[in-house]
């Protein structure tokens, strides 16, 4: 009952405690002109978000997506570019199929929020009014905890790939032009970073591509962590498996610094040169949603309410997607993404229409990893909304893992890339 | 919840909830179904090998979905995913889906 009790001591209104007692559609006092979302970030979360309020409040809600971004270029999948078996143009798609939703876009970037004025101001120099807002800024990158990282030219050197677009072209180059016998140093953050499967997927792609065409070359893998993070059975069986000779993975390797014209990287006790370095530095919410006091979960990402996923810090701001703290076992992914955004839009279009806000929330996951080109794993679980600890618990006995690699998954993984771009961008 | 008059209208919409008369009740089928559109597509309305659900008899996916969670029809995922959900959010979800337009 939360929000709806929330939303009662806030406004007073009859109309709503009405509502929530006996589903009274409608408001009242509806303004003429309708109620105002704009939403900043066209990732899974935000086109999602987007899409969804249009959608679920047939039209009522105005809404302005606010993207800095031309097209949308896919993260998961995007292994398979470094891999050799897609190419980046396979994982770009465009935002005009959210103008039939009539949703507004701005490309552009938000740049500050007056939450007292509820207006967001852009850098064009754009200010737009806003009833509640919903960030999908996704991740921005630490550079300060990597020294030698911190210019735009050393970034250039010393790739992340880890936001799929130029960074992930540029790493394939690096490995194209990698001579055989060379080895590819990546090195793993603690979680918790953005897709916890995503870099040991990575490494399998790596050397996938080695099995074939540079027999020669290996891959070591640096991880902060004191283990693999996810799917830890079905990748260690693939590095000890096909890609027996291949693989080496090291844990426990916190990384102090980078050594950039040597391709080096500084862990505690020693160096570890590459031929070809990628580091993915440590991660924490995008630069909007940390102003505001938003960034309440360490300083780092943001404390929501999962029934609306409002800010516990700011009214009327929302916030989804890799930006928000995790409730337990819920990963940063584009497919959590999604279901962060559908949760929201629901409760965002039941507060702006007078409608009541769901108090049983369930949301899934599924991530698909590409352990070569044609086979495929996953984990899955699903979250419920627990009233009592006011968190989302992932349900007992649902979800699990792959019993191994499977072509048949590859097949449902290339659907659930098809059908989820679908779902946030047409 | 400390006010007396707040845990009488909790009470109250407890009540119409489990009568099934809440509006956020009307939108379960809407909501659960959309947590399958991300391999389904928007409405069931798939785009890939993964079936579309849109305008499938409700009984039908009900007991398929029935069929996954019990482990009587073999799958990948779909006996993990279907664990997750209550009867009564399989029945809102497939009548979501029978309701829409075939792809």
């Amino acid at each position: 009952m939360r929000q709806s009790r929330r939303e009662f001591l806030r406004t007073g209104s009859a109309a709503i405690a009405a509502a929530a007692l006996g589903g009274i559609g409608g408001c009242a006092s509806m303004p003429d002109k309708g109620p105002r979302v704009v939403v900043v970030g066209g990732g899974f979360a935000g086109a999602t978000a987007a899409k969804y309020v249009r959608k679920w409040s047939d039209g009522k809600v105005a809404v302005t997506l606010v993207e800095r971004g031309s097209t949308f270029v896919s993260c998961p999948l995007s292994n398979l570019v470094l891999g050799g078996s897609r190419q980046i143009a396979d994982l770009t798609v465009a935002y005009d199929g959210l103008d039939k939703w009539g949703v507004r876009r701005a490309t552009d970037e938000a740049m500050a929020i007056d939450p007292a004025a509820r207006t967001v101001r852009l850098s064009g120099g754009t200010t737009l009014p806003y009833d509640r807002l919903i960030l999908a800024p996704g991740v921005d990158f630490m550079w300060d905890a990597i020294p030698a990282l911190a210019s735009r030219d050393a970034q250039e050197k010393i790739l992340h790939a880890w936001k799929a677009g130029a960074q992930t072209v540029a790493l394939r180059r690096q490995l194209e032009a990698m001579p055989d016998g060379g080895v590819f140093v990546m090195h793993i953050p603690k979680a918790p970073y953005r897709c916890p499967p995503g870099p040991y997927e990575r490494a399998c792609q790596v050397a996938f591509y080695f099995s074939t065409q540079k027999k020669k070359s290996k891959v070591i893998i640096l991880d902060a962590n004191d283990d693999v993070v996810s799917k830890k059975g079905l990748f260690t069986a693939a590095w000890n498996g096909r890609y027996k000779g291949y693989v080496e993975y090291r844990p426990n390797s916190g990384l102090v610094d980078v050594d950039v014209a040597a391709r080096s990287a500084k862990l505690d006790f020693d160096s570890v040169k590459g031929d070809v370095l990628n580091i993915i530095p440590p991660q924490h919410a995008g630069g909007i949603a940390r102003a505001l006091g938003m960034a309440n979960a360490n300083g780092r990402f943001c404390q929501v309410d999962f029934l609306s996923f409002e800010s516990t810090a700011q009214r009327n701001i929302h916030v989804v997607g890799d930006a928000t703290q995790n409730a337990q076992l819920m990963p940063k992914s584009g497919h959590m993404a999604n279901q962060h955004a559908k949760v929201c839009a629901a409760a965002v279009v039941a507060l702006l229409t007078g409608g009541e806000v769901n108090q049983t929330p369930v949301i899934a996951n599924t991530c698909y990893s590409y352990i070569d080109d044609k086979e495929v794993v996953h984990v899955a679980s699903v979250h419920r909304y627990d009233a009592e600890k006011k968190t989302m618990s992932v349900v007992t006995g649902s979800g699990g893992l792959s019993p191994g690699p499977s072509v048949q998954e590859a097949l449902y993984a290339d659907a659930w890339a098809k059908n989820i771009w679908a779902d946030m961008l047409t | 919840m400390n006010h007396p008059l707040l845990r009488a209208l909790a009470g109250l919409a407890l009540l119409v909830a489990a009568d099934g008369a809440g509006a956020a009740d009307a939108n379960i089928g809407r909501d659960v179904a959309a947590n399958c559109a991300t391999c389904h597509g928007t409405d069931g309305k798939s785009r890939g090998v993964v079936p579309s659900l849109a305008g499938q008899d409700k009984a039908y996916i009900v007991q398929q979905v029935k069929d996954f969670r019990d482990g009587k029809r073999p799958s990948t995922i779909m006996q993990q995913l279907a664990k997750g959900y209550t009867d009564a959010e399989i029945d809102a979800a497939a009548a979501h889906f029978a309701a829409q337009k075939p792809n």
